[in-house]
């Protein structure tokens, strides 16, 4: 009798792989020999577009980048333009910038949750997590009039000023309760333990060689956060969640307790808000705006690893070249090695916990 | 069944049918009102899973089609119907359309083994129990035609894992089955229900002197019956509904069906093993003529199997899916070492009852 490798197309419409991505599996049994992820399959040219438009043009466009983290795009966009032209930051803006990324990496990590307990066949705590995000989306909404594509920050500052902070008193005040919810239904339940413990495990090594940033890498025991060296975050108090466990487990851990670290930032942000002046910001006309000829690149940490912009500009209105570096691209190809030897069924569970989301892999 | 067969016969000779006709009708009757019966039962689990799923996970389930969304199911029921039914153009047509069928008939067969009440028992036979076994466990020969008929990798990955899963599960729950069949002394599921009688009500139950088995058996079912957290054969977010990912239409509906109907059969068959069957909690039924005491009767019997019912669903709201090596190491090497336990406490109860420990 003679046996053959099986050759499995996992994708691209499959449930578990949150959105588009081919995973181009070679099984043997249920246990998979090589995995080569293909993607693609969303690709909108978010970087040759930006070519043919015009900075203020663009800026709508950078939030659909990730349209679960969408002001980490548009404040990278700003920033490229601030840093071109020497723009300080008022405070205040500092502090509602700081505010709305942070709200909205938690909604982002929330997300990720709920799916990534879907993969492992717990129905609830989709819900759940949907729930608490809806508060976030909901004041986002109420702000910025949008739910997913913000659009709110502008070239030197904010579209309009800070608004309904009670609202945001309120989640801040609501989600260590839930978190704690959380908590008792999926950390401490024994299956999800022996899916996740000791799954999917990252060496430092590994993770360095694939360039793998973001709540990845901090479960893999590297202290490693941008937000450390972030101008945008100087003044405010954190520490970097850092787990040595290096496995699935560790990866949800960390990004449950970078939740509650978010939540912390967010009440300093609120606390200097809530004494602050009326905003004072000096923006920069949009029309006819000019980058200085030369290249520039921001960082920022954004929910799924460290994301860049890098633009080339030769003096002209429209940017020359622009790039973006996003956090899943590299998740993804990180695949390739997590997922040898392992079966079917947790390899789901170890792509889950790497929080892949494809439009940012695209792009 | 005698009682209702007199009742019947004397029916038609009242209007000068043959004898005859009767003794074949007889049996014919019985799977039309199980049919008719089932298909109510079924949309009724169908919505209650939903909307217990809803309230469990904060939202409102089917709502909106008739009063509380009773209607829903009939609804969906009447799209599935509409719907093309697909046959993939490489898949083996004779297995694909067999295995629906076979997923229905003997989970309709299962139903009529099953005693209502102490007159209703539509094949009452004196090895009811091992009836019943073989027919719970055929369903899976169906899953394993569906998948490997479909020419779907993700198919036939839900064939083989459901296959592996109840050979591990079928052997605790024959291990269980045979220490409540030690502690009845009978294989007649009636005979296993009166067995339980007692005046105190709820005190004779077999649940007291095997809780342990209760335990084995309810979660050895939840396997067999592919059910979170073993639902791996069909684990959506894996292998996309595993055996039934190529079925459409009334072909897809009849495995859903039969999927609740055979949770209806099998929370019955626990209730009747071990929680007194259609026997009343409290020792006494609330009705004393003979006819409305079997709808009593019949009432307690879906009440039981109701709240078990209720908990697989509340099990399927809480609890993650099991890795797949797990499920299998936990019924070798937890299920089954303690579903013997279980067999060896039960007989000496049954000895120690019957005073024979001192013969």
């Amino acid at each position: 009798m003679t046996t053959t490798r099986l050759k499995l197309n996992l994708g691209p419409q499959h449930p578990s792989t949150h959105g588009v991505l081919r995973l181009l599996l070679e099984l043997e049994g249920e246990k998979i020999i090589s995995c080569e992820p293909d993607i693609g399959y969303l690709h909108r040219g978010m970087e040759k577009m930006a070519e043919k438009m015009t900075y203020i043009q663009y800026l709508p466009l950078v939030d659909r980048i990730d349209y679960l983290a969408g002001f980490f795009y548009s404040e990278l966009l700003c920033r490229i333009v601030e840093q071109a032209l020497c723009i300080e930051l008022p405070d205040k803006v500092r502090a509602i910038r700081v505010m709305l990324l942070e709200m909205n990496r938690i909604s982002s990590h929330l997300l990720w949750i709920g799916a990534f307990l879907m993969d492992l066949g717990a129905v609830s705590p989709f819900f759940y997590a949907f729930r608490e995000r809806e508060m976030i989306l909901r004041y986002f909404e109420k702000l910025t009039g949008q739910r997913m594509m913000y659009n709110y920050f502008v070239f030197g500052g904010v579209r309009k000023d800070i608004d309904y902070l009670e609202d945001v008193e309120y989640i801040v005040s609501y989600l260590p309760q839930k978190l704690d919810e959380y908590e008792k239904i999926i950390t401490e339940n024994p299956i999800f333990l022996r899916r996740t413990e000791g799954k999917g495990i990252l060496e430092p090594d590994t993770a360095y060689s694939f360039a793998i940033t973001g709540a990845n890498l901090r479960a893999s025991g590297i202290d490693d956060d941008y937000r450390k060296s972030d101008y945008l975050y100087k003044g405010f108090d954190f520490k970097p969640i850092v787990l040595d466990n290096k496995d699935s487990w560790a990866r949800y851990k960390a990004r449950v307790l970078e939740i509650r670290e978010s939540l912390n930032i967010i009440s300093q942000a609120l606390d200097y808000l809530k004494k602050a002046d009326k905003l004072e910001q000096r923006l920069i006309n949009p029309i006819n705006l000019k980058l200085p000829q030369g290249d520039y690149s921001a960082e920022i940490e954004a929910p799924r690893g460290l994301a860049c912009c890098f633009v080339r500009s030769d003096g002209q209105e429209k940017p020359y070249r622009l790039k973006w570096r996003t956090g899943s691209y590299y998740s993804v190809n990180l695949l390739r090695e997590l997922l040898k030897g392992e079966y079917l069924n947790d390899a789901i569970a170890i792509a889950g916990s790497l929080d892949i989301i494809l439009p940012e892999v695209d792009k | 069944m005698n009682y209702l067969y007199f009742l019947y016969v004397e029916f038609l000779s009242k209007y000068n049918i043959p004898k005859l006709f009767g003794d074949i009708t007889f049996y014919v009757i019985p799977f039309c009102i199980i049919a008719a019966a089932l298909l109510v039962v079924v949309l009724i689990l169908v919505l209650a899973e939903r909307k217990l799923l809803g309230y469990f996970t904060q939202r409102k389930g089917p709502n909106r089609v008739g009063l509380w969304g009773i209607l829903q199911t009939l609804a969906d029921a009447f799209k599935l119907l509409c719907k093309e039914n697909i046959t993939p153009q490489k898949a083996d047509r004779i297995l694909f359309n067999i295995a629906p069928i076979l997923a229905f008939v003997p989970m309709f067969a299962a139903l009529g083994i099953i005693p209502y009440s102490s007159e209703f028992t539509f094949v009452n036979t004196k090895t009811n129990v091992i009836l019943y076994l073989i027919l719970a466990a055929f369903p899976v020969l169906s899953i394993f035609i569906a998948g490997w008929g479909s020419n779907n990798k993700y198919s036939l990955f839900g064939a083989m894992r459901s296959i592996a899963q109840v050979l591990s599960y079928e052997l605790p729950i024959t291990f269980v089955i045979l220490s409540v069949v030690t502690l009845a002394s009978s294989m007649n599921l009636t005979e296993i229900t009166l067995a339980q009688f007692s005046t105190g009500g709820v005190l004779g139950w077999f649940v007291f002197p095997c809780i342990l088995g209760f335990v084995i058996m309810f979660i050895s079912i939840l396997a067999e019956l592919n059910r979170c957290p073993f639902d791996l054969p069909e684990a959506e977010s894996e292998l996309i509904c595993g055996y039934n990912t190529e079925y459409s239409g009334m072909r897809f509906a009849i495995f859903y069906l039969s999927e609740y109907a055979m949770m209806f059969a099998n929370a019955m068959f626990i209730s009747v093993l071990f929680l007194g069957g259609y026997l009343s909690p409290f020792g006494k039924y609330f009705f004393d003529s003979s006819f409305l005491i079997y709808f009593e009767q019949a009432f307690w019997l879906f009440l039981k199997a109701g709240i078990l019912i209720f908990i697989m669903i509340w099990i399927r709201a809480t609890l993650p899916r099991l890795a797949s090596f797990d499920l299998l190491k936990f019924s070798w090497a937890f299920l089954l070492p303690l579903s013997i336990v279980n067999l060896f406490i039960s007989v000496f109860y049954k000895l120690l009852m019957e005073g024979g420990l001192w013969h």
